[in-house]
């Protein structure tokens, strides 16, 4: 718990923002569909209103609530995402890691394998099977999205596996007899859990793209909901055209704030996998001062002395830097 | 000798969770015009430490809390104030790097690039300091191994294509590729043999008498410095416990600690004696007790020891026949307190 906490205090500031964000989102997944305010399906009287208090984001063209729709949505598209993450990210670890580990015909193989899903140009493929698979609800959208997703990750994986597997404390590691699984578990992953988290949040990322991109044109459940089906619905309604903004504006928003909290994410995930970054970034700042890893070596009587940045920033407006004798403010 | 590199009050601390960790506390050492001063001690004692942090070359969580560290090469204090290393900034400390104070790293194999040529990565350490047209920096490079005794045919060779003793000397010709005033070596030798360490050695000393430049000599073999330095200082968690010339170290050694490191190598002259080691490790350097850090493992403690201040004192010993104390040049310093005056009467203590 304090190592959590001690991570937590020593993460950028942009990380905490990307943690904060997509928590948000998290929590709206988790509890939407139980605080929606109305059923999403509901059709009313009330068409094309804009947001009021009544409904928050205003509702459709049938005079369905928007909001509702979009924590309803929210849900669907992270369930989607996350899962692809989960399972795009295992598989290649699971390739890469073992294709490099035991080399030879495994890594052939594997090689092989990754470099043929690689050259499958991915989005018109989704295109087409999703358009000719008779159920195209959440499922087949999941499994065809994490089948074209997961090479990227493998061959990204096997060469860093590849770095790691030559170096002297793997060879110290098989010389005092620890079994390859136990080796691959607590000797390399370890030093590729940086690489690893950083491949699944830049899965999730691309789940959520183009989960909303095929949802968007058609190619998925139009009556689920989910952030994608909205905009479909939005766009085949011409919301554009009569001017509901409201309709397209919040799941729009949405997808994107989700994309700028992974990418926040990420920036924080370096310092996951390196202790000694994570050494350097908790001691940067001394006496008010920010120092850089390239900075020369700081004198500690040095900092006291002079100010930084915002310190002297500050300084300049006050009485003090007038009293203390500079050109600008001194003899009058 | 004037003083070319005056190390004052210097004190380095590591910032981390559990405190600071003082690895260097209020040392005083001065390098002399041409000299080869040692600094000796054990693993962790603080040696590379007071090196890179008086050349500011540490990475943030250490920090320098107290001292200054003063140069005065001739390039730099022509008729002018010696720079204070420690309030440089980015610039002036890149002008001084490599063109005034140079440093031959620890490891070869992890200093030199394995995917560039020894000859560009020369280049690049003559480039970046002098101004030189390529051919006569390309000429410059080559007589640079000629300098260190490496076929300047190996200019076009990568690190692996070299031996170890190779590329180690491969790093002292880049180290006196910008003619610098002052070369910090920090361990050069360790992980060669003994015949390779002679031959390095044996090539410092000739280059230092023919371009006449300093020596601060970082190493854990005290034997070795006993034959390569003018002087030595011996560092033990931090400070400095003893300077002087390698000749009186060597005879008649003032603090317990370094006639301990003395007492832990075989001599090869003289009658057979079994190897005495220091009991002990050393103490944890985040809380720093007053006195002298050896005193857990020190068989002479005295009272006085848990107070001393760990400045350095002319050492004295007994005048020939009189049991009187005299001075001995004033030149041999110890923070012990058992052989500074008032104490040496105790008879037996230095025996």
């Amino acid at each position: 718990m304090k190592a959590l906490a001690n991570i937590w205090r020593n993460l950028p500031l942009k990380a905490k923002v990307g943690v904060g964000l997509f928590g948000f989102f998290l929590l709206a997944g988790i509890i939407g569909p139980i605080v929606q305010p109305y059923d999403p399906n509901a059709q009313t009287p009330l068409t094309l209103a804009a947001p009021s208090g009544q409904h928050w984001f205003g509702t459709t063209q049938t005079g369905q609530d928007i909001f509702s729709q979009v924590l309803t949505g929210i849900r669907l598209t992270l369930e989607l995402s996350l899962l692809v993450g989960v399972i795009v990210t295992v598989v290649s670890v699971l390739v890469g890691v073992t294709g490099a580990f035991l080399g030879g015909v495994w890594d052939d193989t594997l090689s092989l394998i990754t470099n043929v899903f690689l050259v499958i140009p991915p989005l018109p493929l989704l295109i087409i099977l999703l358009g000719y698979l008779p159920d195209q609800g959440q499922t087949p959208t999941i499994l065809v999205l994490s089948l074209l997703g997961w090479p990227w990750g493998a061959r990204v994986i096997r060469a860093q596996t590849l770095a790691i597997r030559g170096r002297d404390f793997i060879d110290a590691s098989r010389e005092t007899g620890e079994k390859n699984w136990r080796i691959i578990i607590f000797e390399l992953i370890p030093n590729e859990i940086s690489l690893i988290a950083a491949s699944f949040v830049n899965t999730v990322l691309y789940a959520i793209g183009a989960s909303v991109a095929l949802a968007f044109v058609g190619l998925t459940n139009v009556n689920e909901w989910s952030l994608g089906t909205i905009l479909y619905w939005s766009q085949t309604d011409s919301a554009l055209q009569v001017g509901a903004w409201w309709w397209y504006v919040p799941a729009g928003l949405a997808v994107a704030l989700i994309g700028t909290s992974l990418v926040l994410l990420n920036s924080g995930l370096d310092e996951l996998g390196s202790p000694r970054l994570r050494a350097t970034r908790g001691t940067a700042r001394v006496a008010g001062h920010r120092i850089w890893p390239t900075d020369p070596t700081p004198v500690l009587a040095q900092l006291q002395a002079s100010r930084g940045r915002i310190g002297s920033f500050l300084y300049s407006f006050s009485r003090r830097s007038m009293l203390e004798g500079n050109a600008a403010g001194g003899d009058l | 000798m004037a003083p070319i590199l005056e190390i004052d009050d210097l004190s380095v601390a590591y910032r981390s969770d559990g405190g600071d960790v003082h690895a260097v506390e209020h040392v005083n050492l001065t390098l002399n015009a041409g000299e080869v001063v040692g600094l000796c001690g054990e693993s962790g004692s603080g040696k590379s430490t007071l090196a890179y942090g008086a050349t500011r070359l540490l990475r943030p969580p250490a920090l320098v809390t107290s001292g200054s560290v003063r140069y005065r090469g001739r390039r730099i204090t022509q008729g002018g104030d010696p720079a204070d290393i420690l309030t440089m900034n980015h610039r002036e400390l890149a002008r001084i790097r490599w063109r005034e104070v140079a440093i031959v790293f620890q490891s070869a194999m992890n200093a030199l690039n394995p995917v560039l040529r020894v000859q560009d990565q020369i280049l690049d350490a003559i480039t970046a300091h002098l101004k030189l047209p390529r051919r006569e920096a390309r000429e410059k490079a080559a007589n640079l191994l000629d300098l260190v005794g490496i076929p300047r045919a190996r200019l076009r060779a990568f690190p692996h294509e070299l031996s170890g003793g190779m590329r180690q000397r491969v790093m002292i010709a880049m180290a006196l590729a910008s003619d610098p005033e002052v070369v910090i070596m920090d361990e050069p030798t360790t992980a060669l043999d003994v015949v390779v360490q002679r031959d390095i050695l044996a090539q410092i000393v000739e280059l230092k008498e023919t371009l006449g430049f300093s020596v601060l000599f970082i190493t854990h073999d005290l034997s070795l410095l006993l034959e390569l330095a003018d002087r030595i200082a011996v560092m033990y968690a931090g400070r400095l416990l003893e300077t002087g010339n390698s000749a009186a170290i060597m005879r008649e050694p003032a603090h317990p600690y370094t006639r301990g490191l003395l007492h832990s190598f075989p001599s090869l002259h003289g009658p057979r004696r079994e190897l005495i080691g220091i009991p002990g490790t050393p103490p944890d350097l985040r809380d720093v007790k007053p006195g002298c850090p050896f005193i857990p493992r020190c068989s002479y403690t005295i009272p006085a020891c848990a107070e001393v201040d760990m400045s350095l004192n002319p050492v004295v010993v007994p005048g020939p026949g009189s049991g009187l104390p005299a001075p001995v040049g004033g030149s041999h310093l110890t923070a012990c307190p058992i052989v500074t005056p008032e104490e040496v009467s105790k008879e037996g203590v230095l025996s």
